[in-house]
C-alpha cells in the first residue's frame, strides 16, 4: 500500500478537509498533476475542477474547487481554494449562480485581456459542471 | 417629591428597559458563538496564505521589478484609510474606538502633509467620521442586509480597493478594525494593506527549499497578491463581527446590572413615601379622634 501524506484544503470560510492521504489528483492551471508522497517543493495556480483525494484506507472524496493554489512540498500538500463543494453537494442552483458570476465577469471585463481570461474560466467551468452532474438528474 | 404614581410609572418603564437590554445581551451572546467560530475558522486559510506569500515574496526583497502591490508605487502622498466598523450601535465603545483610531490617524497625516481619503466599511463608523472628514469620505460600503459574512463580501471590497490604486487614486491603504482578544478586550486595530505587510516570523514550510513554479513564479504573485488583500479584508470583517457581539454583550452586560441598581433604588423610595403616606393618613385619623 503507498504511504499517505498530509492533505489539506483550505477555503477562507472554513478548513475543508485535513486527512492523511496517498494520491491527489490536482486540476492545476497548466495541466493536471498528481501529488504522491514526497513530491518536490511545488506551487501552482488552480483552475476550477475536481480535486481527487484518495484517502488512506482508500475512499475517495471529490471535492470542487475554484480559484486558489496548490502548494506541495515534501511535507505535504495545501490548496488554498475560494470556492470548495464537494461534488455530492453540488447542486443545480449552486452551479447556475457560479456560471452566472462567471458569466457577469465575462461581461463586465473592460479590457480584452480579462475578457479573455475570465471566457476561459467559463469555458471551464461549464466543462467541469457538464462532467459532475449525470445526465438524468 | 414625586408622587406614588410618578414613581411606580419609573420602575415599570426601568423594568421592561432591563428585559429589552437582558434580551439584547442574551442574542449577542448566541451570535459572538457564531462569529467566534467563523473568525477561527477562516484562520487557517489566512495563515497558509501568509506562509505561502512569504516563501514567494522573499525572493522579490529589494528587488525593483516586485509587483506594485507588495512594494508599493514608491510614494506614500495619498493615504487611504479603510474604516471597517458595525451597522449597528448600542455595543459599547466598540464603534468609537475604531473611528476614533481612525480619526488620530488621519489628523496626524494631515499633520504631515499627506492627503487623506476615506473608505468606510459599515454605517456607524461613516456616522461618526462625517462630522470631521465629510469630504474626505470617498465611499460607504454598507453590509446591512447581510445577515452571514461571506469570502465574496470581502472580496468585493478587495476588488473596489484595487481598483481604486491601479486607478492612482492613492497609495498607502491602512486597513481599520478590532481585533478579537477576548469577550471584554477588542483592540482597535491598524494594520497595513498596501505595500503589503509581509509576514517576517512565518514558518517556512520547505525550510528555504526552491519552488518549481507553474505558471511563473510573477504570475502566482500577481494572482496571489489580489486574493491576499480580500483575505486580509475578509479577516478583519470576521474580527470585527465576533468584537462587535462581544462589546455588545458586555455593554448589555452592565446595562442590565445598572438597571438592576435603579430598580432597587427606586422601590426604596417608593417603598419609603408609600410608608409615609399611610404613617400620616393614620395620624390624620387619630389626632382627629383625638378631637372629637
Amino acid at each position: 500500500m503507498a504511504e499517505g501524506f498530509k492533505f489539506e484544503l483550505v477555503s477562507p470560510a472554513r478548513l475543508v478537509l485535513s486527512e492523511e492521504a496517498t494520491q491527489v489528483v490536482v486540476p492545476g492551471s497548466e495541466g493536471d498533476f498528481t501529488m504522491l508522497k514526497g513530491h518536490s517543493p511545488f506551487m501552482t495556480t488552480v483552475r476550477p475542477g475536481v480535486v481527487e483525494v484518495t484517502v488512506s484506507g482508500g475512499r475517495i472524496a471529490r471535492i470542487f474547487v475554484r480559484g486558489g493554489f496548490a502548494d506541495a512540498s515534501p511535507a505535504g500538500l495545501t490548496i488554498l481554494a475560494e470556492q470548495a463543494i464537494p461534488v455530492e453537494e453540488l447542486k443545480a442552483d449552486v452551479i447556475a449562480r457560479e456560471i452566472q458570476d462567471a458569466e457577469e465577469d465575462v461581461a463586465d471585463a473592460s479590457t480584452d485581456e480579462v475578457k479573455r481570461v475570465a471566457q476561459e474560466k467559463l469555458d471551464q467551468l461549464r466543462a467541469v459542471f457538464a462532467a459532475t452532474t449525470p445526465a438524468g438528474h | 417629591m414625586p408622587s406614588l404614581k410618578d414613581l411606580r410609572n419609573r420602575i415599570a418603564s426601568v423594568k421592561a428597559t432591563q428585559k429589552i437590554t437582558k434580551a439584547m445581551q442574551m442574542v449577542a451572546a448566541a451570535k459572538l458563538r457564531r462569529a467566534q467560530q467563523a473568525a477561527e475558522a477562516a484562520r487557517p486559510f489566512a495563515e497558509r496564505m501568509a506562509s505561502v506569500l512569504a516563501n514567494l515574496a522573499g525572493a522579490y526583497e529589494g528587488r525593483a521589478d516586485a509587483p506594485v502591490l507588495l512594494a508599493g508605487n514608491g510614494r506614500s502622498d495619498v493615504h487611504l484609510l479603510v474604516v471597517c466598523t458595525a451597522e449597528r450601535g448600542l455595543c459599547g465603545a466598540f464603534n468609537s474606538s475604531i473611528a476614533r483610531l481612525a480619526r488620530d490617524t488621519a489628523h496626524r497625516l494631515i499633520a504631515e502633509g499627506k492627503e487623506v481619503k476615506i473608505l468606510c466599511v459599515g454605517r456607524k463608523g461613516a456616522d461618526q467620521l462625517r462630522r470631521l472628514f465629510a469630504d474626505k469620505i470617498v465611499e460607504v460600503i454598507e453590509f446591512k442586509a447581510v445577515r452571514q459574512l461571506t469570502f465574496d463580501h470581502a472580496d468585493g471590497v478587495g476588488r473596489k480597493i484595487r481598483a481604486m490604486f491601479e486607478a492612482g487614486e492613492f497609495d498607502v491603504a491602512t486597513l481599520f478594525f478590532s481585533r478579537f482578544k477576548s469577550v471584554i478586550q477588542q483592540v482597535p486595530t491598524a494594520h497595513q494593506l498596501i505595500p503589503a505587510q509581509v509576514p517576517t516570523g512565518a514558518v517556512s514550510t520547505v525550510g528555504g527549499a526552491i519552488y518549481e513554479c507553474e505558471p511563473g513564479e510573477e504570475e502566482i504573485l500577481a494572482d496571489l497578491l489580489p486574493r491576499n488583500l480580500s483575505t486580509q479584508v475578509f479577516r478583519a470583517l470576521l474580527e470585527n463581527a465576533a468584537s462587535e457581539q462581544g462589546a455588545r454583550m458586555s455593554a448589555m452586560d452592565s446595562a442590565t446590572r445598572n438597571a438592576g441598581e435603579m430598580i432597587k433604588k427606586l422601590t426604596t423610595t417608593y417603598n419609603r413615601s408609600r410608608q409615609a403616606m399611610i404613617t400620616k393618613e393614620l395620624i390624620e385619623i387619630i389626632s382627629g379622634a383625638d378631637a372629637v
